[in-house]
């Protein structure tokens, strides 16, 4: 039998999740919870069969049997009103807002810790491209003074909610990659862009290092992208470790598999990929158990 | 119709550029001083980018927001005290929340020419602190009129008290100006500003259409100082507002005087219209790019001429100096 998830929030990140965990050998999705049920994501949930409701948390609180486990795709204050409620109904929870209430998890470096969690952050698109690789590379270096990420997105990809929420994403981020690589001094800059056919999500990753091994960190960055491909199929290095003005300076792109946003939407993809490895992780862990 | 133009002085932010960020305090303290006394509406102090925009991506600051912005509002009893934020580079509680606590009086709150709704959140922020709050869209040529209205629009409902269009990469022509500030200033119910640089030698000519399109509020760098070609020069466009009857509160020799000290002690080389500002205004790349291709085209030996036409093909945006070194190292490996 496959694991009982449920979605709260049905913009971009919630439909899209959607369409990824129907694709799921583990997931299957018990619930689509919004508050519109007219709105362009519930429209494509009905069209696959799935169960809606416009009643938010409350579906859930009504019939807490439903799902083991809830993707929270609403929005940071929203998070903060769902988290205690979900908790008290013995719910996993992966939260995609930036609400940083659980523990950041990133598949690549955290997965067996998360295990251990029931709230799981996603921190942030660009903190899933880039932070994975500055831990990589914090681990074979022996301090790195500055860290510096700089995300840019197509327009198109950055709906109401991203656009609003610019603030914490950059607040989130920062946290996240202090908190993974020990790096204290960090800084998050992220740019939209709306040229015309839309870009890839591109994130580039500056390092402050003495002396670096460019080879050894080389490898470590390779071995890194190897294991986010697992999961997240579109990522790729775009620009090789290079040591310039006493930086070390990468960047990454993400292409989407252009589920319910097209391909450029590689912000969107990350995220939900990476959310979706960890509930399959949760699913296989189960299985396990019983 | 002869209407009263404020002059809003860009000198100590756009400036930055052209200096990589390294403003003294000295240098600050002075020209603050001297500004002071002559009638310029406000002056914006700050890194190039503007607040909390040091970096290694655009270039660290000497001196940190918080000494640059002190020094300034010590020596600001007239003209007042503005700052540039770009939502991306600076955020309501790391930056902004700050820079009002220190005194700032103006918050310009930008976004590239397609994006206002970032700026919603920050011009509401500055509003609701009861500070002047200004919309800016930069890089507006890369907006049809209509679109530039619509998002001028936008940043009204925000909050915005005036819309500002940069023109960023200094290409414009006479015409798109005209046609974009009439489209505004007839359609807002806030003063419409332009901020021009000189890279096609239209800086002055330009910020003069914007004017009798109906601009209210003109950006301009005494000595032009500012990001590649520079700015509109601000003693000049003085000059010539003062021939044409308009009403700008400036009192010319002190501008003048201004003008002289910054020749003097602000700037190591006179801001020209080089050939490099030239094929960047051709292709339409903010001028703040100047100096990072300047200085990865010689380190990676490529034409500095190609990177900015591959940068005007990307169309990147302000903020995508990181596309820099990726462009250099793809013509390094076709040569």
């Amino acid at each position: 039998m496959k694991f009982k998830v449920a979605i709260l929030g049905t913009g971009n990140i919630g439909t899209d999740l959607l369409i990824k965990i129907s694709r799921s050998p583990y997931l299957q999705c018990t619930l689509f919870a919004g508050r519109n049920l007219s709105s362009k994501g519930m429209l494509k949930a009905m069209s696959l069969g799935i169960t809606l409701s416009d009643r938010g948390i409350d579906a859930i609180l009504e019939n807490p049997e439903c799902c083991d486990l809830v993707f929270d795709a609403t929005s940071a204050s929203s998070h903060k009103i769902h988290a205690p409620i979900l908790k008290q109904l013995n719910k996993i929870v992966i939260d995609l807002t930036p609400a940083k209430l659980g523990l950041f998890t990133i598949p690549a470096v955290n997965l067996d810790e998360a295990l251990k969690y029931d709230n799981l952050n996603m921190i942030t698109c660009g903190g899933q491209a880039s932070i994975p690789i500055a831990y990589a590379i914090s681990k074979v270096v022996s301090s790195i003074e500055y860290i510096e990420l700089v995300s840019t997105i197509a327009s198109k990809s950055a709906g109401p909610g991203t656009r609003a929420n610019i603030d914490e994403y950059i607040e989130t981020t920062e946290k996240a990659l202090s908190h993974f690589t020990g790096a204290q001094n960090v800084k998050v800059i992220i740019n939209l862009n709306p040229a015309q056919p839309s870009i890839d999500m591109n994130t580039t990753i500056y390092l402050k290092i003495n002396n670096p091994d460019m080879d050894l960190i080389s490898s470590e960055i390779k071995k890194m992208v190897v294991i986010i491909q697992s999961y997240v199929p579109g990522y790729f290095l775009a620009l090789e470790p290079v040591y310039d003005n006493g930086l070390v300076i990468l960047s990454i792109k993400v292409q989407g598999l252009g589920d319910y946003l097209p391909k450029y939407a590689g912000n969107l993809d990350i995220i939900n990929s990476a959310a979706i490895a960890l509930a399959e992780e949760f699913a296989k862990n189960k299985e396990v158990c019983l | 119709m002869i209407h009263k133009i404020n002059l809003y002085d860009v000198t100590l932010r756009d400036g930055s550029h052209a200096i990589s960020h390294q403003l003294s305090i000295s240098q600050v303290d002075e020209y603050t001083k001297a500004i002071d006394t002559t009638g310029v509406y406000a002056i914006e102090v700050g890194h190039g980018n503007g607040l909390g925009a040091s970096s290694v991506l655009v270039g660290q600051s000497q001196l940190s927001d918080e000494i640059l912005i002190k020094t300034a509002k010590n020596n600001l009893q007239h003209t007042k005290l503005g700052i540039h934020v770009i939502p991306g580079f600076a955020t309501i509680k790391k930056d902004i929340e700050k820079a009002l606590s220190w005194g700032v009086d103006i918050v310009r709150v930008a976004s590239h020419c397609t994006e206002a709704d970032i700026t919603e959140r920050h011009l509401g922020y500055v509003r609701e602190k009861g500070k002047e709050a200004y919309g800016l869209l930069m890089m507006s040529h890369m907006a049809s009129p209509e679109i530039l209205l619509d998002e001028a629009i936008k940043m009204q409902t925000y909050g915005a008290e005036a819309i500002v269009i940069l023109d960023s990469a200094g290409s414009y022509l006479p015409d798109d100006v005209k046609a974009r500030i009439t489209l505004l200033s007839q359609n807002l119910n806030v003063p419409v500003g332009f901020h021009a640089h000189n890279n096609l030698g239209l800086g002055i000519s330009n910020s003069l259409v914007a004017i009798e399109a109906g601009a209210q509020i003109i950006d301009g760098a005494t000595k032009g100082f500012g990001a590649g070609a520079g700015n509109a020069q601000m003693e000049v466009l003085a000059a010539v507002l003062q021939k044409m009857n308009y009403k700008t509160n400036v009192d010319l020799y002190r501008l003048l005087d201004v003008a002289d000290l910054v020749e003097k002690d602000l700037i190591k080389e006179p801001i020209t219209i080089s050939s490099l500002s030239i094929v960047s205004a051709i292709a339409g790349v903010f001028s703040g790019f100047s100096k990072h291709v300047k200085r990865i085209a010689k380190e990676f030996n490529v034409d500095p001429r190609d990177i900015f036409m591959e940068l005007g093909k990307q169309k990147v945006v302000a903020g995508q100096e990181d596309t820099i070194i990726d462009i250099a190292l793809k013509l390094q490996k076709r040569i």
